[in-house]
């Protein structure tokens, strides 16, 4: 295992900076992607909705930097316009 | 000014005399006293405090976690089965360092179902990470409530504490109790001044999760707070004395007749009244007899008890619980303390006083004659 860097403790682990989750980015945890068929999609704004780590943003794009390929989305699509792949190196 | 009270009044004074902003509470036998008196207090104004009506003891502790998060002082009391239905909330509070202070009316556990005095409920939580305080004395139970509000804000500490007082044995006992002045409460206890707090003008974050890279690194932080806690225990002690002339032993053990005993009770809470009487009646048969009140369980002072047992030839532990398939709580850590001794006394366990049971001056004479003849085994005074 990569031996990981330590971060600072605090007293009762309290964290002084908000909104610091941002940083912590949650992207590598996924196995399958979502691809969004432009052709199929309608802008209905489900899968905005439903996903339920705020990555997907208001023009309904994927954020993969946060997503964790749930799949909710792809579920959730009325018009079967999200795909899920396999996340392939 | 001195007044004949009931102990869980003299606990309920000394919350009011430290000023907690925000009390919530819920009833459980025999600990209600203690909250009903404060709920009289802050209904006749004699206490600005806000009271929270919770629906469980698991809503109290929580609502108190929440109350003592945004910085200001918190009380809450409970006993038996209320204590292990906060079980989960008692480690959050002590691992967020949120320094406030709870009263236990010492209960046994169901089942069967009983609603008197041992002292289980407690010492099933020692590994919580709250300071645990026992005391013997409607007195001592004032003045520990003041002292334990010092010892958990110190910024050294940041850890909670329980004043555990015997249900019925103490808390519905009337005694003579001197209650302290308020302006010299404010002077031996300054306002609360909280490390972190939540305040939308300065957000932070409280409570996020340890991942296994800096878990290990908070526990012992914490771990390491309840050992600097014992110096922080000695000091509010000794001050205490300096303002209100009162002390408790060292403030984590106290002694009694044991500087030239052969033999000692070790025990904690109102059973050490008892075994007072018993080694002044030994005495006067010639019998070196001599008693060890272990107050503070939690952090466990081993360097403070083996010292005052140095002359020791036995000591008999006298617990009022039971690690059921091993032994009495305290018979274990008192024997673990002297494990790297070269000298050390023999060491007896006795389980005594279970369910509301009465600890008897002959069951403490039992004791005693069994230490002198050194029977080996954990010993069950019926």
């Amino acid at each position: 295992m990569k031996k990981q860097e330590k971060p600072k403790i605090s007293v009762g682990a309290v964290i002084e900076e908000p909104g610091s989750t941002i940083k912590n980015k949650t992207g590598g945890w996924r196995s399958f992607r979502p691809i969004r068929d432009k052709k199929k999609c309608t802008k209905c704004g489900l899968c905005w909705q439903f996903c339920p780590d705020n990555a997907i943003n208001e023009n309904f794009d994927v954020n993969y930097d946060y997503c964790k390929g749930c799949g909710i989305c792809a579920t959730i699509c009325p018009f079967k316009a999200i795909k899920m792949v396999k996340e392939e190196k | 000014m001195k007044k004949v009270i009931e102990a869980s009044t003299a606990v309920a004074i000394g919350v009011k005399l430290c000023n907690p902003g925000v009390i919530p509470m819920y009833p459980i036998t025999p600990q209600t006293h203690i909250v009903e008196r404060l709920a009289e207090y802050i209904n006749d104004g004699l206490l600005k405090s806000e009271m929270i009506h919770a629906e469980s003891e698991h809503s109290a502790i929580s609502a108190a976690l929440g109350a003592q998060a945004t910085g200001v002082r918190t009380f809450t009391a409970t006993a038996s089965q209320g204590l292990a239905l906060m079980h989960e909330i008692l480690f959050v509070v002590a691992g967020m360092r949120l320094p406030m202070v709870m009263a236990i009316a010492n209960r046994a556990l169901s089942a069967p179902i009983n609603i008197w005095n041992d002292q289980q409920d407690s010492v099933s939580e020692r590994d919580s990470g709250w300071i645990q305080l026992y005391v013997e004395s409607a007195q001592e139970a004032l003045d520990t409530i003041i002292q334990a509000y010092k010892i958990a804000e110190n910024k050294k500490v940041l850890l909670p504490v329980m004043v555990c007082l015997d249900g019925f044995t103490l808390s519905h006992v009337y005694e003579p109790v001197d209650i302290p002045e308020k302006k010299d409460v404010d002077k031996f206890l300054p306002k609360y001044n909280a490390l972190f707090k939540l305040d939308p003008k300065k957000p932070v974050t409280m409570g996020p999760i340890g991942f296994p890279n800096t878990y290990m690194e908070f526990r012992k932080a914490t771990h390491e707070a309840m050992l600097d806690s014992i110096d922080v225990i000695k000091n509010a002690n000794s001050q205490f004395k300096k303002s209100f002339n009162r002390s408790y032993g060292d403030g984590l053990i106290e002694t009694y007749k044991v500087d030239d005993a052969d033999y000692a009770v070790a025990a904690t809470g109102t059973v050490c009244s008892t075994t007072r009487v018993v080694v002044d009646e030994l005495r006067k048969q010639g019998k070196k007899a001599g008693l060890i009140k272990i107050k503070s369980f939690r952090p466990f002072p081993k360097k403070e008890i083996i010292s005052c047992c140095k002359n020791l030839k036995g000591i008999a532990v006298i617990d009022r619980n039971i690690s059921l398939g091993n032994e009495g709580a305290l018979y274990t850590e008192l024997k673990s303390a002297f494990y790297n001794q070269k000298k050390k006394p023999i060491i007896n366990g006795f389980i005594a006083g279970l369910g509301g049971r009465d600890i008897t001056p002959s069951h403490i004479k039992t004791a005693f004659k069994k230490i002198i003849e050194n029977s080996s085994n954990t010993e069950w005074l019926l």
